[in-house]
Formats: C-alpha cells, sequence, structure tokens
C-alpha cells in the first residue's frame, strides 16, 4: 500500500463488477437473518475454496476521545477467546482446518476474514458466530495484546514520518470529525486504554444489525443461508446505538502545517475538502462531483505517465522525485482530494506545491483530452475483468459497499457512473474544489539523523 | 490507517480457474510442456473461465550475476525496458509516455523486474481477439527493442539515489544491510545497490546485458489464461519473434557458473546505534539451495517454527506470550544458491535484549529437539488442508508454474506435494533442521537498542 490511510484512497473495490464478456459469473444475493444480520453470498465455483468475512459497521470513526484506537484494539482481543475457546484457541482452529485468516480495521469498519477449503465454511462460520456473540478474555490477556499494539504504532507510525505527517494532516484538517483521530490511537490513549473500554465498546456496536457476512465461492447460496441463520441468526441483539453525526464545519481559510522528523527527502501533501460519493439510488448534490473527481485524480496520476508524472518527475529540470493525486470517493466521513509529491534534489515544497496545482489549474483552464478520459476509463473496463481473479476482493468489495450503505450492485453502477463523466465535467470540478479556503498544506522538513541521542523516553505504563 | 493483525501473514489474494471440477479429488493440475524451435521453454496452464490471460517470462539473469562493482544492474536494467522502445522497420519509435500510453489505452500490462537469480518479463491481458494481439506485438517489442535513452538513465539514477538516501534514514535498511553482509560475505546475495554502484552503471552496460542474456533459447515461457495450447505456442513465439536467433544448430550460449554461499564459521552479533522508535532484530545464517531434498522437512518445520502466523512458534513466545512484537517470523529463501534462514522482529529498545534472548531459545530448542507430533499434525492439517488455497487464482497458478520450470521441477509437482508434506515425519524435521541450521553461528543484528 502506498499510504497507510486509507480515507485517502480510491476505496477498494470502485472498478469491481462483472465483465461484459458474456461470461456472467453468478450474481450475491443479499440476506436479512431473523435477528437483523445481513447476510451476502457471491457464488464463484472455480477453485474449491471459500473466503468467509464479518463486517462490523464501527470504526475509528467511531470512537471518542481519550480512547482513541480502541476499535483496533478490540480487533486484536477479538482472537483472546470465547467462554469455550482459549486464547489463540481460534487461530488453531482456523489453521487446523487448513485455513487462513486475518482481521482489519479502518475509520469506517472493521472486518475479519478466513480463507478455506469450501468444505470448511461452516465450521468458521461457527467459529465467528461464536466470538462475534461471546468475545470474551481476561484483563491479562488484554494488558499483553496492548503492548503489542503499541509496537504496531511504533511500526506503522512512529518511525514513519509520512505516515507520521499524515497523522498531523488529518488531525489539523478536520475538527468535529472524528476522521481526524488516527485508526491505531494516540499512544496516551492506549497507554490508558483499559480492558473495561474494550468490553464496553464490543458490548456496544457489536450486534447482528450492525454487522455482515459475506460469503464468496464454492458455495450453494441456499446452504449458506441455512448456516447463517443457524450460526448467525439466534445470536442476541440490541438496537444500533444511535450515532451523533459530528459533521465536519465547512473549512474557511487554509491551513498549513509543519512537520519535523529525521529523513533525507522532503515531502508535501495538500487536502482539499471535496464532496464524497452518498448514494447511488437517488440524485445527491455534489454526487456528481465526488465522481468526476476521481475522473480527474485518474487523469493526473492513473496510469504511467499520466499528467502529474510528466509534468513534475521527467524533465531535467524536473521540481519533483514523484507526485500523485487520489480522490477519496467513498467513506463514512468527509472526503479529501489528495495531491501529494517528493521535491527533486534542490527544489522546495513550495515549488512542488505551485507546481501540483499547475497541474489542476491547468486541467480548469484547459479541460482534459478525449483519448486521456477514454484512457482512464478503458483501465477501468479493463480492471473489472482483472478483478475475477480474486475471490477474496470481490468479498471484500461486497463487504465495503454494505459498510458504506450502497446496494450489492455498488461495483458496475459506478463503472457506469464513472464512464458516464464528461470532460467538461472534469473541467469544472478542476476549477471549482482546488482554492485556497478548502485546503490544508502539510510540508515534512527533514532533519538530520542523529544516531548518538538517546532513544526517546519510554512512555507512561511501559511493561516489564 | 488500515491495520491488521499481523502483517507477517500475507493476505495473497485468492482466485479463480476452471481447473477444479473435482472438488477435493485432486486429479492434477495440467500443466503442459514443450519446447519451441527457438530454444524457449513453453509451460501452459489452459484456464478458460476469465477472458485474461498472464505470461512470465524468466531469464537467468538476475542480480546474482551483477559485477560486483556495478550491483543493482540486473534490476534498474529491467525497469529501464518501460522507458521506451527503438524504432525497427516500419514501427517508430515510442518514448516512455507513448509507451506507457499504448499499455493503458490497451488495459494491459507489461513489464520487468529482477531478483536474486531471476529477470521476469510479466505480460497481463484480456484475451478479447481485437485486443491480445497488439498486446503481444507492443510486449514483443519491449521485450527485445527497448531503446535505454540515455537522458532517462540520468534522471532515474539521480532518482534512485535520492531513494537510497531516504531508505538510509530507516532503522529497518540498516539492519538489513548489516545482516546481508553478514550472512552472504562476498557472495552475490548479498550485493548491495549503492550510489556508488549506481553511478558506476551506464546505458552501454545494460545494452550489453540486454543483448548478451534476453535470448529465447534461455526462456521460459509460463503462461496461465484462456488460451490453447495452439494459441500459447503462437503467443510464445510472437513474444520473442524480435529477439535475436541463433544460428541454425547453433549451441545456446552457456552461461559463467556462480559461487555457492559460504558458510558462517563463527557467531556474529552487530549492535548499530540508531533514535528510533523501535530497535530491529534479525537472526540468521545461509540457508539451503532450492535442489536440496531437505526441501519438504525445512518446509513444514519452519512453518512450525516461524511461518504459520499466528500459530509458529516464535509468534507464540514472543509475541502472544510476552507481548514483545507486533510482528515476528522466520523464514528460508532458497534459490539457485543457499537464500538467508532469516528471523525478525520488531521490539521497543528497552525491550530488544530480551527478544533477541527468546527468539534465539526458540530456535535453538527447535533446532535441538525438533517439532512435537501435536504441532507436526497442526502443521500438517494446515499445508495439506489448505493446499487448493495456494492455486485458487491465475495468478498464483502462475507463481507455481514458473516455480516448477524455473526450477526443473517436474510437471507433476504439485500434484504430489500434498503426499509429500504428509510423509514428513518429526525425526524427519529435526534432522534437516540439524542439518542446516547451526544456533551457535548465526549472525545477530540488533539496530537501536536501548542498553
Amino acid at each position: 500500500m502506498k499510504r497507510l490511510i486509507p480515507f485517502l484512497f480510491p476505496l477498494l473495490g470502485l472498478l469491481a463488477s462483472p465483465s461484459s464478456s458474456g461470461q456472467t459469473p453468478p450474481r450475491a444475493e443479499q440476506f436479512t437473518l431473523s435477528n437483523g444480520m445481513t447476510l451476502i453470498v457471491k457464488p464463484d465455483r472455480r477453485a474449491p475454496t471459500a473466503v468467509h468475512m464479518l463486517w462490523v459497521r464501527v470504526g475509528a470513526m467511531d470512537e471518542v476521545d481519550g480512547s482513541s484506537g480502541v476499535a483496533h484494539v478490540l480487533e486484536h482481543m477479538m482472537f483472546k477467546g470465547t467462554p469455550s475457546l482459549k486464547p489463540g484457541e481460534f487461530s488453531r482452529r482456523v489453521a487446523a482446518l487448513g485455513g487462513r485468516e486475518n482481521a482489519f480495521t479502518t475509520l469506517d469498519y472493521t472486518g475479519f476474514y478466513q480463507q478455506i477449503p469450501a468444505a470448511r465454511l461452516p465450521d468458521v462460520m461457527k467459529l465467528e458466530a461464536d466470538r462475534f456473540a461471546h468475545n470474551q478474555w481476561s484483563d491479562e490477556e488484554f494488558r499483553k495484546e496492548l503492548e503489542v499494539v503499541k509496537e504496531e504504532r511504533r511500526m506503522r507510525t512512529d518511525d514513519n514520518p509520512r505516515a507520521q505527517l499524515f497523522e498531523v494532516l488529518n488531525a489539523t484538517t478536520f475538527m468535529e470529525s472524528s476522521y481526524r483521530r488516527p485508526v491505531v490511537g494516540w499512544m496516551s490513549d492506549l497507554d490508558a486504554m483499559t480492558p473495561a473500554d474494550a468490553r464496553a465498546f464490543y458490548r456496544r456496536w457489536y450486534t447482528p444489525a450492525n454487522a455482515v457476512v459475506v460469503v464468496a465461492g464454492d458455495v450453494d447460496v441456499a446452504q449458506v443461508r441455512q448456516w447463517a441463520q443457524r450460526y448467525y441468526g439466534r445470536i442476541t441483539a440490541h438496537a444500533v446505538p444511535s450515532r451523533k453525526p459530528r459533521t465536519e464545519p465547512p473549512q474557511l481559510g487554509l491551513r498549513r502545517l509543519e512537520f519535523k522528523a529525521p529523513a533525507e527527502q522532503a515531502y508535501v501533501a495538500l487536502a482539499f475538502r471535496v464532496p464524497g460519493l452518498q448514494s447511488l439510488n437517488v440524485a445527491v448534490p455534489g454526487d456528481e462531483d465526488a465522481l468526476a473527481l476521481t475522473v480527474l485524480a485518474a487523469v493526473l496520476d492513473g496510469y504511467s505517465g499520466a499528467r502529474l508524472e510528466r509534468a513534475l518527475t521527467q524533465s531535467a529540470d524536473r521540481v519533483a522525485d514523484s507526485a500523485g493525486a487520489s480522490n477519496g470517493l467513498l467513506g463514512r466521513g468527509p472526503q479529501l482530494f489528495v495531491l501529494d509529491g517528493v521535491p527533486a534534489q534542490g527544489k522546495t515544497p513550495a515549488q512542488v506545491e505551485a507546481a501540483l496545482r499547475e497541474q489542476v489549474a491547468r486541467v480548469a483552464r484547459e479541460g482534459v483530452s478525449e483519448a486521456e478520459l477514454q484512457r482512464v476509463k478503458t483501465q477501468w473496463v479493463a480492471s473489472e475483468v482483472y478483478k475475477l481473479d480474486s475471490v477474496f476482493n470481490q468479498a471484500r468489495e461486497l463487504g465495503s459497499y454494505w459498510v458504506q450503505g450502497l446496494p450489492l450492485d455498488a461495483g458496475e453502477r459506478l463503472i457506469e457512473r464513472l464512464r458516464a463523466v464528461t470532460a467538461e465535467q472534469v473541467r469544472a470540478v478542476a476549477a471549482k474544489y482546488f482554492g485556497d479556503d478548502q485546503l490544508t498544506v502539510a510540508v515534512l522538513l527533514p532533519q538530520p539523523l542523529d544516531r548518538s541521542r538517546p532513544p526517546r523516553a519510554l512512555p507512561a505504563g511501559a511493561r516489564h | 490507517m488500515f491495520t491488521i493483525k499481523n502483517i507477517a501473514i500475507r493476505v495473497l489474494v485468492p482466485g479463480v480457474t476452471a481447473l477444479f471440477q473435482m472438488s477435493s479429488a485432486w486429479s492434477g493440475i495440467p500443466i503442459q510442456h514443450w519446447q519451441q524451435a527457438s530454444g524457449a521453454a513453453v509451460y501452459l496452464v489452459e484456464s478458460q473461465a476469465i477472458p485474461m490471460v498472464d505470461v512470465q517470462i524468466d531469464f537467468d539473469a538476475g542480480s546474482r550475476r551483477d559485477p560486483p562493482a556495478q550491483a543493482g544492474l540486473a534490476a534498474v536494467m529491467a525497469a529501464m525496458t518501460a522507458k521506451g522502445v527503438r524504432a525497427v522497420g516500419n514501427d517508430a519509435l515510442l518514448d516512455e509516455n507513448a509507451l506507457s500510453e499504448a499499455w493503458a489505452d490497451l488495459g494491459a500490462s507489461f513489464g520487468a523486474s529482477a531478483d536474486n537469480d531471476r529477470l521476469s518479463f510479466s505480460l497481463r491481458s484480456l484475451t478479447y481477439p481485437d485486443l491480445l494481439p497488439r498486446a503481444v506485438a507492443l510486449a514483443a517489442r519491449q521485450l527485445a527493442e527497448p531503446s535505454f535513452p540515455p537522458d532517462v538513465w540520468l534522471r532515474e539514477r539521480e532518482r534512485l539515489k535520492a531513494a537510497l538516501r531516504e531508505a538510509n534514514t530507516r532503522p529497518a535498511t540498516l539492519a538489513g544491510r548489516a545482516f546481508a553482509q553478514a550472512v552472504y560475505g562476498t557472495h552475490p546475495y548479498g550485493y548491495e545497490m549503492t550510489e556508488a554502484t549506481l553511478a558506476r552503471i551506464e546505458v552501454a552496460d545494460m545494452q550489453a546485458l540486454h543483448a548478451r542474456m534476453v535470448l529465447p533459447c534461455h526462456a521460459k515461457v509460463n503462461i496461465v489464461g484462456a488460451v490453447t495450447r495452439a494459441q500459447a505456442d503462437a503467443l510464445a513465439s510472437q513474444l520473442l519473434a524480435r529477439l535475436p536467433v541463433a544460428a541454425p544448430g547453433a549451441a545456446c550460449p552457456a552461461l559463467p557458473p556462480v559461487a555457492e554461499v559460504a558458510p558462517l564459521s563463527a557467531a556474529v552479533e552487530q549492535r548499530i546505534p540508531f533514535k528510533s522508535a523501535q530497535a530491529h532484530v534479525l537472526i540468521g545464517q545461509p540457508g539451503y539451495k532450492r535442489s536440496d531434498p531437505d526441501f519438504f522437512p525445512l518446509l513444514v518445520g519452519n512453518y512450525i517454527l516461524g511461518g504459520g502466523g499466528f500459530v509458529s512458534r516464535l509468534t507464540s513466545e514472543v509475541r502472544e506470550k510476552r507481548g514483545l512484537s507486533y510482528s515476528v517470523y522466520s523464514y528460508f529463501a532458497p534459490g539457485l544458491h543457499a537464500g538467508a534462514f532469516t528471523l525478525g522482529l520488531q521490539t521497543r529498545p528497552d525491550q530488544a535484549d530480551q527478544a533477541v534472548q527468546v527468539s534465539r531459545a526458540v530456535v535453538a530448542r527447535f533446532v535441538a529437539e525438533g517439532p512435537t507430533a501435536a504441532e507436526l499434525q497442526a502443521a500438517k492439517d494446515n499445508l495439506i488442508g489448505g493446499f487448493a488455497l495456494r492455486l485458487d487464482s491465475n495468478r498464483k497458478l502462475l507463481d507455481n508454474v514458473a516455480n516448477i520450470s524455473w526450477n526443473n521441477l517436474p510437471l507433476d509437482y504439485l500434484d504430489h506435494w500434498t503426499q509429500r508434506v504428509a510423509r514428513i515425519t518429526q525425526a524427519d524435521i529435526k534432522a534437516a533442521f540439524a542439518r542446516k541450521l547451526q544456533p551457535e553461528k548465526m549472525v545477530t543484528v540488533i539496530v537501536g537498542a536501548s542498553p
């Protein structure tokens, strides 16, 4: 992954949908179990394997101040047992079934998955339903795993200047929205986290109506539905708690930040507030713009030698060693369009910033060519076919669309909508969203490496 | 931030083929193999379900053949093949942007890369009749007639140098370098591309390497996708058609042998000061060659020791019981030479010594005692039970076919894979590890530990 912050990407599955090649794979089907849990099944019978995923519509954005990181800590604790499974036993059982497993947490959702021989599907459904309903562990297990999570934070963020920069950028761009907090949590919040915090978060959000089971692979839909009702459908439900909107107010003026870290290369990221896609069913103001912004990102940076690379990184007097653009498009929270770049030797972040903005301004002035537009659309159409090679990705897309409240055929419909975007729409959004007032600029200022300095002070609560 | 529970588990993407009509009774992955008149060896798995094809062409021109003063030559030559193609006959020159636009317009991709052993060219295309022939024609040009433009190389060299300088500010880079130098000594597996070696690489070196090594008679062409054998044969011929042809009857030029990795004579411990949030630890030694008869016991044994995700001994002792690290793993890297056995972890600086001590004890005990019966059974359950997950996409099939062709494994290798695993005993693993690992003579690199 290029960067560690998913809501800065066009999300998973932007491009998914069955091909128009005449070979129509079986469609996904969606059901509601008797307790309100959702089930999605996508048969793909070309190999005797299956993937089973459980998605909960709760992520770091559902946390509150002081307990950042708890959604992700809970994800780790879900591997630590139930009344009938000792810590680590879940993973041992999945391994014994021939399976591979993992889990993931983002701002928007938490997910768990197993890839298994198809015949083992009911076994993992039973295991997953058990921990969804009865996750249970000791305070001592929590304390150990919390240390593991802190190591994860040190590895992904604290020793990674650009990841740290994005942490600061998000914290600066968003004030009211909980997108301002890092998924992994602030270290101080991890230090202060208690077993009760994780248990309360679990009880509050892990309820059937807030979750979807996604199964893809060599399976029979009716059979899966039966198993799902048996294992998941009987789990006691409570209502999904109401969520405070925490709507990010409009940004009224440029924000600029600097971040210093030991590094050799400077780096600059420009985050513009833009509309996200709200619905594929009804016309929502801003949705057409969200789609056009995604096409704009592809025209700027969607293939080797696209506009940014060509303009910023190729000439002898190039301003940047790399340059990129991405549009958020989908997410439960506010979306950003991000331009970024690494200054070439002898060039400054300010020069890169100006060059990036000039490329957008050029689109606003001159528009984009039909050839460019067609090129990015061709790539999307081709990738619809390539994506069929991965059952895992098909399941992942279905889960992520459900999290966003999008319909089962969101992948196809998104591609259709993107293909309908015109050159004039792309020009219009380039002219509309890239002023100063909705912009936050983050600059990484490289600091010399000092290897003789003593290590940083240990965090409070360090364990021995 | 997209956090996952354990990065040591590669989330490989599963997928699809039409091969598995039978559910559990594996009557085999049908790999077809033949040799073309040019000397090229073709390996095919037909997978008709999706209208796409993947091709990987391998040459024995990986970085193990780099001159020491020009470490990185194979890798940069591979990367530079994407920077334009020459004008030949009626085909006009394409600069880097014209070339990348052409690929984007086809909805296809083609690229080259080099690892220790292999120089690989990879094509992915739809198989629609209006697209595939154009993709193959363009790939053939890029494979045979890269222009290696000197101005682009000067630019790319500067970008690479800047990226190297940036990487040198990261503790993981320093740890990896020290480890490779200590484990491999002067063997090419330990060569490192640096600003100095890049400065010695010129376009003429790339052209010479390309002309010497990228020959049809050296090519292993692996194909997986919606093509018949006849189509695959034509596809392989067309891909290689613009490369120089050997004179009729002439032998394929022999390639010089490369020395083997020397065993370590004594333990080495390097402590490198660094200010970072985590210390980086690497422990290991030369491992074994892919052709080693101990391959299967070592495969199964390392699953138990440090390869099996959340259920390995290392994960259990270092992470689950003590909370010392987010990621801890071990792996072998068998190639044409004895790639390293590597144990790696990151931990808070003040915990580094404890983590090293625990890890060393786990390895020493495993080598001395081997696995328990329960561990071996659990490993077999996972490896055998999950065998289908190694083959359930075109991408994974391609990796397997390329493995078979590169290492000259029998075509029915996959058919017997689970049986080979099933036959492994505790004693086999213990004996194989005792032959391959010497815990008392390993390299330990610790970057950024605090006292």
